[in-house]
């Protein structure tokens, strides 16, 4: 018996998007505290650029760790709605995390990788993903079955309007420029993760306030 | 009760209630009591730095969690120490099965175990290697206390004499 057709996206034929106009569409509809974990470099820039909120954060070094850090986030508080940023290098280094979060099935999960097929970071060096590699196709075998490529502004603002509707994680992949992140958040991890927990409602630090 | 039992036990009177976890063979009766108890959520990881990644963000969601691994993935996550877990103070409860020594049949499992403790001193984690049932209640206990008062990691190091070792090495070794 021969193979059903294989789902297939023609890549190539997707509209190129820009990751800092698309983080800004994807916070101006976040209404409800939503916890945001911006993957190293770029991601987190472009999430700092749009306008700091303190359900942001921003991840220093440990390349990789979005989605796994926004899927504790998503255990710990499953009804909060928790967002991964992460570029198709980093998500390259964590494919295994994908089997993960399709067995686990958090429903108010979302991930979205910013593909530019690039090392962009370090040198503009090619991944994988600007090769044969779909990485749409690639979160859907590991058993995500709502994973989409984003079509255009508008299909993007659809799927993160519908993005609880499958009831399970969503998984979206965009191709972007290569433009680099606009603004870049303080180094420093300890306030970052304090105004963090404050903002998810876990802080220890209350009483030091103003 | 055994070991595991009292470690369980433990983790259950600190409300560590998130274990995630690559396995082991001397891990399996942890994993298979958190697995099997709904207190416990359990979350099998792929790799070590995701397990790692997964605790860190459920301890800033309110959800204490413990990582459990063996030497050799110990040895993956050096980064995700140095660049999550430390700077932003993340108290990582990590429990480490002790492969390479007192009976090792693996050369690489000999040769990756060296990397372990000299990896958590350098970064300045505290870790106990644990060796007997009569100190361990006392032992992690206090640990995990103290982890989560100062947000700091701590390792527990969970050593044959205290387990057995890995009971396939039994009939692999030659003298």
């Amino acid at each position: 018996m021969a193979n059903p057709a294989p789902q297939t996206t023609d890549r190539a034929a997707l509209k190129v998007l820009n990751r800092n106009d698309l983080t800004r569409r994807l916070v101006a509809k976040l209404k409800h505290d939503e916890a945001v974990v911006g993957g190293i470099g770029n991601s987190n820039f472009d999430l700092f650029a749009v306008g700091h909120r303190p359900q942001n954060f921003y991840m220093l070094g440990s390349m990789g760790l979005a989605a796994p850090i926004a899927l504790g986030v998503a255990m710990a508080q499953p009804e909060r709605g928790v967002i991964a940023l992460e570029g198709d290098g980093s998500i390259l280094m964590s494919l295994g995390c994908l089997t993960t979060i399709a067995n686990l099935k958090p429903r108010n999960l979302t991930i979205i990788i910013w593909d530019n097929g690039l090392y962009q970071i370090t040198g503009k060096q090619v991944t994988a993903t600007a090769g044969v590699t779909d990485i749409v196709a690639v979160a859907r075998a590991a058993g995500i079955g709502a994973s989409h490529w984003v079509r255009d502004e508008a299909h993007f603002e659809q799927l993160i309007d519908r993005r609880f509707e499958d009831g399970g994680p969503l998984f979206l992949a965009a191709k972007i420029d290569d433009q680099p992140g606009a603004a870049q958040p303080p180094r420093d991890p300890a306030l970052v993760r304090s105004r963090f927990m404050k903002a998810l409602g876990t802080g220890r630090g209350g009483a030091l306030e103003g | 009760m055994s070991w595991s039992d009292i470690f369980l036990k433990v983790l259950k009177d600190n409300d560590v209630r998130l274990v995630t976890y690559v396995p082991d063979n001397v891990l399996t009766p942890l994993i298979k009591g958190v697995t099997t108890d709904n207190y416990f959520m359990s979350a099998n990881a792929t790799r070590e730095d995701e397990a790692i990644g997964m605790v860190a963000g459920a301890w800033m969601g309110g959800l204490k969690g413990c990582i459990m691994m063996q030497t050799s993935g110990f040895a993956l996550i050096a980064n995700a120490l140095a660049s999550l877990v430390m700077p932003f103070q993340i108290p990582a409860i990590m429990v480490i099965s002790e492969r390479g020594t007192l009976g090792e049949f693996n050369i690489g499992q000999s040769l990756v175990a060296r990397v372990l403790r000299p990896t958590l001193d350098t970064l300045g984690i505290v870790h106990h290697t644990l060796t007997e049932e009569s100190t361990l209640q006392f032992i992690v206990d206090s640990s995990i206390k103290q982890a989560i008062t100062t947000q700091s990691p701590v390792a527990f190091i969970l050593s044959p004499l205290l387990t057995g070792g890995n009971p396939s090495a039994h009939g692999k070794l030659s003298n």
